[in-house]
Parts: C-alpha cells; sequence; structure tokens
C-alpha cells in the first residue's frame, strides 16, 4: 500500500503563470532535482489516495509522480504506513 | 430543438471521498456515520461492501454494527465533501454554464445544443470524475430533468443511462411510482390504493382520477410520466430556489424546559442568520419542526409582517413561536427552525419607526460577529446563553451544514445518501 508523503518543493513560476516544480526535497532531507515533467494534469492519486494537479516528473531518469493539492506538494510512497493526511 | 439534460449523481458520496482519500478502506465495509455519544450515531452513507452486509442509510450505527462486526465506521469531514462537491462541478461547468447543484452530490446539466452528443459529454464527465477525482458518478442523459434522474439512478455506479422519447415506456414505465422525485409516501399510498404502482400506471392513469386523488398534483403527475416536463435547468445554487434556510438539531440530552429550548433555538438561529446573511436573503415565515422523546413530530408556521436576517430576530420569532404552540406533554428529542418567504436584502422595506435604529444595530453586530468567526473560528465569540449548558449547545451547526435544496416540489433528498 501506498502513502502520500507531503514534500517540500522548489518550484518556479514561468512567464505564462504555470507553476513547474524543479527540486524535491525527501522526508530525509535529500534533495532529487526534477530532470524534466513530461505531462500535466487534474488526477487522482490512485495508489495513495486524494487527488491534485498531476506532474509527470522523472527523477534519476525515473518516471513518477508529484501531486499538488491546493497549496500542498505530494508524492506517492511505495510504503506500509498510513497516509500521514 | 429536443433538449438534452443531464444528471449527475456522485455514487455514495461522502463514503466514496473518505475511500479515495484512504485507499486501505477500499476493501472493506465502510459507513460514514454521526458522533454516537452525542446521538448522532446513524449511518449517512455507506460503501459498496457495506451495502452487502444489507447495511441501509439512516441506520443506527450500533445496528449496522450487528450485521457487520467488522464494519469500519468514519466520522463525517464536511470540509472535505465541499470541496470535492466544488471540484465535481468545476468539471461539470466546463461543458455549460447551465449547472444546477442539487445538494452537494447531484446536478442537472442542460447540454442542448452542443454539437457533441449528451450521451457522449456523459461518458466524458464520468470518465473525467473518476481519473481526475477518483470517485465515480453515474449520469442519466434524458429529454427532461425528471427522466434524467431516473436515469442516473437506473444503473450504478460509474455509468451512463439514456432515456430518450423512443425507449421510456419499455424502460422508464416499469419503474415504481415512488422513483418519481415528487412522490413521497403518501402520494404512493394514494396511488396504490388505487393499485397505480408504476410508472406507466401513472401516465395511463385518467387524468382527472389524478386530479381528484392528488388535486392539482395529480395532472402534472401524469404529464410527467407521459415525458412532459419542461422544468429548465436553473444554473447556480441560490436560483436553484433556496425557497428556506433552515438547521435543526437533535440534542445530546432531552429538552425539558422552555430555558432549554431558548438556548438551542439560539445555536439553530445562529447557524440560520449567518447562512442567510451570506447568501444576503431575508426572510418572513419562520418555521419551527419538534419531534419529542416518543418521536411524534409537529411543525408550526407564523409569518411575520417584516422581514427578519439577525440571529436574535430569528431566536427570538422562533421562540415566541414556540410558547405559543407548545403545551409541554412530553420532552423535546430535536428542533429544527427554517426562514421561508426568502427575498434578496435589499428589498425595499417598511421600517418600524420604533425599532428600526435597534434592527440595525443587531444586523451590524451580527456582521462583526461573522467577521470575527470567519477569522478566528466559530468558537471565538460566543453568546452568554450558550455556556449556561456548554454540553447541551456546544457544537457549532455552522461548520457542518448542509444547503437542502427544497425547490424542487418541497421533496428534500437525503445528501449524500442513497438507496
Amino acid at each position: 500500500m501506498s502513502r502520500r508523503v507531503y514534500v517540500e518543493v522548489t518550484a518556479v513560476f514561468t512567464p505564462e503563470g504555470q507553476v513547474m516544480p524543479r527540486q524535491i526535497r525527501w522526508e530525509d532531507g535529500t534533495l532529487f532535482p526534477i530532470d524534466r515533467v513530461t505531462d500535466i494534469r487534474q488526477a487522482a492519486a490512485t495508489k495513495a489516495g486524494g487527488c491534485g494537479l498531476r506532474y509527470t516528473i522523472r527523477l534519476r531518469g525515473q518516471q513518477t509522480y508529484l501531486f499538488l493539492d491546493e497549496d500542498r506538494w505530494f508524492v506517492e510512497a511505495k510504503d506500509k504506513k498510513q497516509p500521514t493526511a | 430543438m429536443e433538449r438534452q439534460i443531464l444528471h449527475v449523481d456522485c455514487n455514495k458520496f461522502y463514503a466514496s471521498v473518505e475511500c479515495s482519500l484512504n485507499p486501505d478502506l477500499r476493501d472493506k465495509p465502510v459507513v460514514v456515520g454521526g458522533n454516537e455519544a452525542s446521538r448522532h450515531g446513524i449511518v449517512l452513507t455507506k460503501n459498496e461492501i457495506a451495502a452487502r452486509y444489507g447495511i441501509s442509510t439512516g441506520e443506527t450505527l450500533w445496528s449496522a454494527r450487528r450485521k457487520c462486526p467488522d464494519l469500519v465506521t468514519v466520522p463525517p469531514h464536511f470540509p472535505l465533501y465541499h470541496k470535492y462537491s466544488e471540484m465535481v462541478r468545476a468539471i461539470l461547468r466546463e461543458y455549460t454554464p447551465l449547472v444546477e447543484p442539487f445538494g452537494l452530490d447531484e446536478a442537472w446539466l442542460d447540454v442542448t445544443g452542443s454539437p457533441r452528443s449528451g450521451v457522449e459529454i456523459a461518458e466524458e464527465i464520468r470518465h473525467r470524475v473518476r481519473e481526475e477525482l477518483g470517485i465515480t458518478v453515474s449520469v442519466g442523459v434524458s429529454f427532461n430533468k425528471t427522466f434524467a434522474k431516473l436515469g442516473s439512478d437506473y444503473k450504478k455506479p460509474d455509468a451512463v443511462t439514456v432515456f430518450s422519447r423512443e425507449n421510456y415506456r419499455q424502460l422508464v414505465w416499469p419503474l415504481s411510482a415512488g422513483e418519481l422525485i415528487y412522490v413521497g409516501r403518501s402520494t404512493r399510498q394514494k396511488l396504490e390504493e388505487r393499485f397505480i404502482y408504476t410508472i406507466g400506471d401513472v401516465a395511463k392513469a385518467n387524468p382527472e382520477l389524478l386530479h381528484a386523488l392528488l388535486g392539482k398534483w395529480g395532472p402534472a403527475l401524469h404529464a410527467i410520466a407521459n415525458g412532459r416536463d419542461s422544468q429548465p435547468v436553473i444554473p447556480t445554487e441560490e436560483a436553484a430556489g433556496v425557497q428556506s434556510v433552515s438547521n435543526g438539531m437533535t440534542t445530546p440530552r432531552d429538552l425539558t424546559d422552555d430555558r432549554d429550548v431558548r438556548r438551542v433555538l439560539m445555536v439553530l438561529a445562529e447557524s440560520v442568520g449567518r447562512r442567510m446573511r451570506e447568501q444576503h436573503f431575508v426572510g418572513r415565515t419562520v418555521e419551527l419542526h419538534l419531534r419529542d422523546n416518543q418521536l411524534n413530530t409537529r411543525t408550526h408556521r407564523v409569518t411575520l409582517d417584516h422581514y427578519i436576517q439577525s440571529t436574535p430576530d430569528i431566536a427570538d420569532a422562533a421562540y415566541a413561536l414556540f410558547r405559543e404552540s407548545y403545551r409541554w406533554k412530553r420532552p423535546l428529542r430535536s428542533v429544527t427552525i427554517g426562514v421561508s418567504h426568502l427575498e434578496p436584502e435589499d428589498i425595499p422595506t417598511q421600517m418600524d419607526m420604533t425599532d428600526s435604529a435597534g434592527r440595525e444595530k443587531r444586523e451590524q453586530l451580527d456582521r462583526a460577529v461573522d467577521n470575527l468567526r470567519e477569522r478566528f473560528g466559530d468558537h471565538c465569540i460566543r453568546r452568554a446563553i450558550l455556556l449556561e449548558d456548554p454540553d447541551l449547545t456546544g457544537e457549532s451547526l455552522y461548520e457542518t451544514h448542509t444547503v437542502h435544496p427544497t425547490g424542487f416540489s418541497g421533496k428534500t433528498d437525503e445528501i449524500g445518501g442513497d438507496q
């Protein structure tokens, strides 16, 4: 079962007004630069629950999702623990 | 041009939102239910799995748990349901500005004249709500509102049903007359006494007989059963016929004297008044709905000669009505205040020369209090009378209020509920 992990995100506002995430700081402090954003759409987080604006991103060559729910960012982490809402 | 009306119904809304947010719940029997300690211990919604145990909406949590010992009960999170409701409506409004919400979890859309067919739009909405929000809707597509609503109920969850002029006799007519939004229990009984059981029976009945049986509703029902329902889809919540604003509560203990009632009326008036101010309504009919500890219910109403909106005015009118009409045969279990005869608050009114200054001051005070609560929470400022017995009046109704639409022939559906 996955859980929602709320993370610190460094993002930029583009001149068009779009918010683009550039870097994620994981719970343990590790920084992950985002290589590329390949898709942005409203979507449900099917594994961890909830929904938000879903950024499909590449992190260290791996594709993953980053969600913006109102003003908080979360990722879906493979974990047995309960989501920390 | 033939109208294209959609009715979108969020399936088992509260439970779906909870399960969508917490995937651990998805394969368990789940009900969303009130707080047992304060005697609101009833099932508001259940998920599909809980439904298989025969648990029904409105049942006590205690009885539900007897049917299913592994039942997971989740307390309701109303702000969350409002958020999801708004997200669903935002999707709907992408297709047409003609969206008429009916409670939190239902809405009609009029997509007449769209280059795409009603079915295509319905399928896309169904797909999008599931993908984007993680909950499911069922959609009815038809040429009028009544049939569209029947359609959303016909096949669910996550389905689209079309009732067209070609198929409604085969599909709609066999349904029970009680499925019609206009037919409540007593109307259904009257019909059944005349061996009118299905919508088709209503359609084929003699309109004069129906008139004799049901008054002016009889011929209207006959027309509706035959697909002649021209009611428009009216966008926005306000226009959707908010005809009354009401709030009620079942109290943690029975009410035994006038003072108890006075306290509870103040809590209710606070919420009703605040919602009226928010929606910019004034009203002049005050309704009081009382239920005693034997569950006998009675309704009293009074129409004032002036419009009111402020909390103390509503509480005073309700209390006066109560004093006039209740003789304390039995303790009371629940009380509801409603204000109807609503008008926009800027309606010209005759000022009462003896009190107009006082009323203005009360209204200003109300707005100041609303403002404080908006900024610092409902408990930041409270009336002294509500401190006399905090166990009785401790809860804030405003945060959990739901707007029950009464515009549709006065029959209210249970919000978030289902059959």
